[in-house]
């Protein structure tokens, strides 16, 4: 019989389905929260505080979901890339199903930056869509996505599918340097960063709401993929017994 | 080593002079494909002369696609993989002759026949030149990289059209910079950078590849 409690703070413990998926039960409320707190807060900031911009007008007023759309699109695909290549080398099933958590969700945030980019440059360039290196390489990491997903979706065997899906997510990684500092390399027509550790070249309220709408997006990333990690967790280790007797305490409930 | 490495490509090229219809068709694919272009796009020869590059270079993309089954497939259906994964000899080798092999029956003749299209599109003789050896340099590394996404899908069901999704995305920079080159030419510009970068895609593919291939082909054989 395996101990249901922790004995003391030890991250190793949730390393197993079993104790972790009660563990992001508990956690996906307070990052649900966050999130709808942080996107509400960050909007309001965006729609009625941020000044109007001297040159964009207020269309520039997109970027409050664009820059953080974006900047998770990258962020999740190193993030999930970092957990299946943990699943391939230590042979650990919590992290591959972290890794086949994570790839809708970058998914959805490479649409999405793609999507408001091209609302964006129809009234900034005057074109919805303009074959620039940025563009072309977020277009790229999309396709990533859609292929780990279509690869992992194909196989039956779910350890063969972690393993071949965290090979090609490895490989992709170096997409990732590409989109960052395509607007170094290629003198293009997508406008260079504004925000760096440096420091910013916006205004201040700009800057504060965009960073909270990145923080909301990061909260939202994390919940939805701890409820979809829940449900694959589910799906893979229905034949375990604490799964049974969990959904009997849940269908007599 | 050096020895296995040779044993392997001479055993596959063995394997394809005596399968000559399936190395063909790839060939065939490849000219019936840039040689639809100007139907459907019509008889201008300006507009041909600036989308040759592209053509050319789209075309044996596919080509290369369509290829990459043959290269772990008929191996795996009668066991020789397994064989092969078992043996001593170092299987980044093995799969680096494999991949050799795969771009003597595929690139190389690809390569020969765009001096054929350079004429066709009526591009100079630099042009086709540059267009020659962007090809020369660029096609190993289809071959490399398609590798990894044969190994992937060895053996599942849809694998054709899934290792095409996989590969394509990847194959996109050797594409920008091969087609890039021809392109430089076309309009005088320097396109030495083009090149070299494209060398440098080959010498990561040769050392890199052949590693991630092994790691695929144990995990799809496991």
């Amino acid at each position: 019989m395996t101990r249901t409690t922790a004995p003391r703070f030890n991250l190793y413990w949730f390393s197993s389905p079993q104790t972790f998926y009660p563990l992001a039960g508990k956690l996906v409320p307070w990052f649900a929260a966050l999130a709808v707190i942080l996107t509400l807060v960050g909007l309001y900031i965006a729609f009625l505080v941020a000044p109007t911009d001297a040159t964009q007008g207020e269309s520039y007023r997109i970027i409050f979901i664009h820059v953080p759309a974006a900047w998770m699109s990258m962020f999740l695909y190193v993030v999930m890339a970092f957990w299946a290549a943990v699943g391939l080398a230590f042979n650990t099933r919590l992290s591959s199903m972290m890794a086949t958590a994570i790839a809708p969700t970058g998914a959805l945030m490479t649409f999405l930056a793609l999507w408001t980019g091209a609302l964006w440059g129809r009234p900034t360039w005057g074109a919805y869509w303009v074959w620039d290196a940025r563009l072309t390489s977020e277009l790229i990491l999309l396709f990533l996505y859609l292929g780990f997903i279509a690869l992992q979706a194909a196989i039956d065997d779910p350890r063969r599918a972690d393993k071949a899906g965290a090979v090609l997510a490895i490989i992709g990684v170096i997409n990732v340097p590409i989109i960052y500092f395509s607007v170094k390399w290629w003198n293009t027509l997508h406008q260079g960063a504004s925000v760096s550790v440096k420091g910013s070249s916006m205004a201040t309220t700009m800057l504060v709401g965009m960073l909270i709408m990145a923080l909301a997006y990061w909260m939202y990333a994390i919940a939805a993929v701890l409820i979809r990690v829940r449900t694959i967790i589910l799906e893979r280790e229905k034949r375990a017994d604490w799964v049974r007797e969990l959904v009997a305490k849940e269908t007599l409930k | 080593m050096l020895n296995t490495f040779v044993q392997v490509i001479r055993r596959d090229l063995l394997l394809a002079v005596r399968q000559k219809a399936d190395v063909l068709n790839t060939l065939f694919f490849f000219v019936v494909v840039v040689t639809i272009v100007p139907l459907g796009i019509g008889p201008e020869p300006n507009l041909l002369r600036s989308i040759a590059p592209g053509v050319v270079w789209v075309a044996a993309l596919l080509a290369a696609i369509l290829s990459l089954p043959r290269l772990f497939a008929n191996d795996h259906a009668d066991g020789t993989l397994e064989q092969m994964l078992l043996s001593a000899e170092p299987l980044t080798l093995i799969v680096l002759g494999k991949a050799v092999a795969h771009w003597l029956v595929t690139g190389l003749p690809l390569t020969v026949m765009s001096i054929v299209f350079g004429v066709a599109f009526d591009l100079g003789l630099e042009e086709t030149f540059v267009m020659v050896v962007s090809l020369a340099l660029g096609t190993p590394v289809l071959s490399l990289i398609g590798a990894v996404g044969a190994a992937l899908t060895l053996g599942l069901r849809g694998g054709g059209v899934l290792t095409s999704l996989l590969v394509l995305p990847l194959y996109i920079p050797v594409l920008i910079f091969g087609s890039g080159a021809v392109g430089a030419a076309a309009t005088s510009v320097s396109y030495s950078a083009y090149l070299l970068l494209l060398g440098a895609f080959l010498l990561f593919a040769i050392v890199l590849t052949p590693w991630l291939v092994g790691i695929a082909l144990r995990i799809s054989v496991e």
